[in-house]
């Protein structure tokens, strides 16, 4: 089939799964136990019919929920999100204001893992039951066990308070003055823990797959004659054995996403990061509902997206699956 | 005579036997089993055996441990015992946890199963609407569904249940794709068994090994799950519980360590020993590892 074919399908595939998840939260949260009339109404504080009956009629609530949903789904494609109760500013303002720390913060998770689990992987592929190969058993183990909060708090106990090298919370000192270089300095010291926390389980995950997946190229047919060439040994590892052994590395990386989103919510939480995780605790805390309609909303999108992103990667790295369906 | 000839039969053992017989070789899993055991066993008698109320003010609070000789762990903001809360704790994070794995291995057996035996559109249909709640965020999700029908043990164990099955629900499905066309599958249907009996009775066992290994991850993943629920504090806030203690006692971390480490500790120690035996089960049931 043609490439080009093949990535209009698959778009068109991803934005009906995004408009399923817009669908039926939104109907969730308008069927649901509870009106959102009077939780805005709680917030201005009592709540007469007369008010309700407004509060209503200016956040179209009075509708009936189909046209609701035409009005929600046709603002959306406009890039309007619609209002938030909570902090009464539009919703897409809202999380475009807190998207940038919370990719900041996910994106050096990813490749700090990446990276170290990559490289961990490859260097416990030479041994396979060696001291590395142990250690990564280990680390998997523990990665997979402990509550990424806790790794979170654990990390603040040790070097933040015993250690005191580190900042708590925030991405930011506090009044802060000082030249864009210093700026910048100073939200890396802040990002330090956070990232450290949300990383450490993917980790092992990543040397494990790297690892396994060396070892089953390390063993073909063509390395043996870039051996046979007489190649270094470093050029036929990270040449031509790795790049051929990151494609499961890939896939993870494209599947962890989901994941790395709900790790993001917790760590933000003890972290006090201002991010969309935390923006998502408020909201869903306040009943919120288009804050939290929208985060859904930009979540799935980020899900689907990457998932379609990693997809073509594939193909473009792998020439074997490039026309497959 | 006649009893010489029976000591020298070899008797063949049961197949479950055999794979107990792995399971325990696999020393980490052993220990893994022997410490889970331990605490449930501490969680189910404790509090009928350590006496103290884990909801009421026992001593100073911020007792560190050690400090005071009736409460060995220390206290919390509220003066109340950690030892006992540990204990209580315990019970709302292994219940959630255990039941929240039991809906995921259910819908996702249930899932799996149907797509993986009857293929064709319905497989179609089902895969699409597993994939639909693979994209959906699981955590925010979680909280949403919470948030809308109140924080009660209940809902919470429904969440987990409902965002966590995608992954058990893939396994089976590539299980029932593979064991349907074997022989004795064939077999059955010929003699014109019906198709729950054949999906039930004739694939299903024959695809519960690596189910049950999936199945004991499932359960490290719910606990964890309702461990971070309860962090957030959208548990139920009446019912004590590890992830819960963590939570509230976050603001006071660098005042007093030790009541955050500690019941982070109980679930770091029931996952890791659920996740051992889940090993282990793998050693048991994999034929091919068997050699080894």
């Amino acid at each position: 089939m043609n490439f080009l074919l093949i990535i209009a399908r698959r778009t068109f595939y991803a934005a009906s799964l995004v408009l399923a998840v817009v669908v039926l939260n939104f109907l969730l949260i308008h069927l649901a136990p509870g009106d959102p009339a009077e939780v805005l109404a709680g917030e201005m504080g009592g709540a007469t019919e007369e008010m309700l009956r407004e509060i209503r009629a200016a956040y179209g609530l009075d509708k009936p929920l189909a046209s609701q949903l035409v009005i929600y789904l046709k603002n959306v494609l406009l890039g309007d999100l619609g209002q938030s109760f909570y902090y009464n500013r539009p919703v897409a303002d809202l999380i475009l204001g807190r998207l940038g720390p919370t990719i900041l913060l996910v994106l050096s998770a990813l490749v700090l893992s990446v990276c170290v689990g990559t490289f961990l992987g490859v260097l416990a592929s030479r041994k396979p039951d060696g001291f590395i190969s142990a250690l990564i058993t280990i680390l998997s183990l523990v990665g997979y066990s402990a509550p990424v909060f806790w790794t979170g708090i654990m990390l603040i106990i040790f070097f933040a308070w015993l250690i005191p090298i580190f900042p708590t919370s925030g991405m930011a000192t506090f009044g802060a003055t000082g030249g864009v270089l210093a700026q910048i300095l100073d939200i890396l010291h802040h990002l330090v823990l956070p990232a450290l926390s949300l990383a450490f389980i993917y980790v092992a995950q990543y040397s494990r797959i790297t690892r396994a997946s060396m070892l089953e190229v390390l063993s073909a047919d063509y390395i043996r004659t870039a051996r046979a060439k007489g190649l270094p040994e470093k050029i036929v590892i990270y040449k031509h054995a790795l790049r051929n052994a990151l494609l499961p590395v890939l896939t993870l990386a494209g599947l962890q996403t989901g994941n790395l989103i709900s790790g993001a919510v917790l760590v933000e939480t003890v972290f006090n990061w201002p991010g969309l995780g935390t923006l998502a605790f408020d909201s869903i805390l306040a009943r919120d509902y288009p804050t939290v309609l929208g985060l859904l909303l930009i979540s799935s999108v980020v899900v689907v997206f990457v998932n379609l992103l990693t997809d073509l990667c594939y193909r473009l790295a792998d020439p074997r699956i490039k026309t497959s369906h | 005579m006649t009893q010489n000839i029976s000591e020298h039969t070899v008797k063949p053992e049961s197949p479950w036997k055999e794979a107990w017989k792995m399971f325990l070789r696999n020393k980490a899993a052993a220990v893994g089993l022997t410490v889970l055991i331990t605490i449930l066993l501490i969680t189910a008698l404790g509090p009928t055996l350590y006496g103290v109320d884990a909801y009421s003010m026992v001593a100073a609070p911020f007792t560190p441990p050690g400090a005071d000789s009736n409460v060995i762990l220390g206290t919390d903001f509220l003066g109340r015992d950690i030892a006992a809360g540990l204990i209580v704790g315990g019970r709302a994070t292994l219940l959630v946890g255990g039941a929240a794995a039991l809906i995921t291995v259910i819908i996702g057996v249930l899932v799996g199963a149907t797509a993986g035996f009857f293929g064709g559109n319905v497989d179609e249909i089902l895969m699409r609407v597993t994939e639909f709640f693979q994209v959906l965020p699981a955590l925010l999700f979680a909280m949403v569904l919470i948030a809308l029908f109140s924080p009660s043990l209940l809902t919470i164990t429904f969440a987990i249940g409902v965002v966590a099955w995608p992954q058990t629900a893939r396994l089976t499905r590539a299980e029932f794709l593979k064991i349907k066309q074997l022989e004795y599958v064939t077999a059955a249907r010929s003699i014109a068994s019906t198709n729950g009996r054949i999906m039930w009775l004739v694939i299903l066992p024959n695809a519960l090994p690596p189910l049950i290994v999936s199945a004991t991850l499932v359960v490290g993943v719910a606990i964890l799950f309702e461990a971070g629920l309860s962090f957030l504090g959208m548990g139920d806030p009446n019912v004590m519980s590890w992830g819960l203690m963590i939570g509230a006692n976050r603001p006071y971390i660098l005042d007093a360590w030790w009541t955050v480490t500690f019941p982070g500790m109980c679930i770091f120690l029931t996952v890791l020993s659920v996740s051992l035996i889940g090993d282990g089960l793998n050693d048991a049931f994999n034929p091919k590892l068997r050699e080894r």
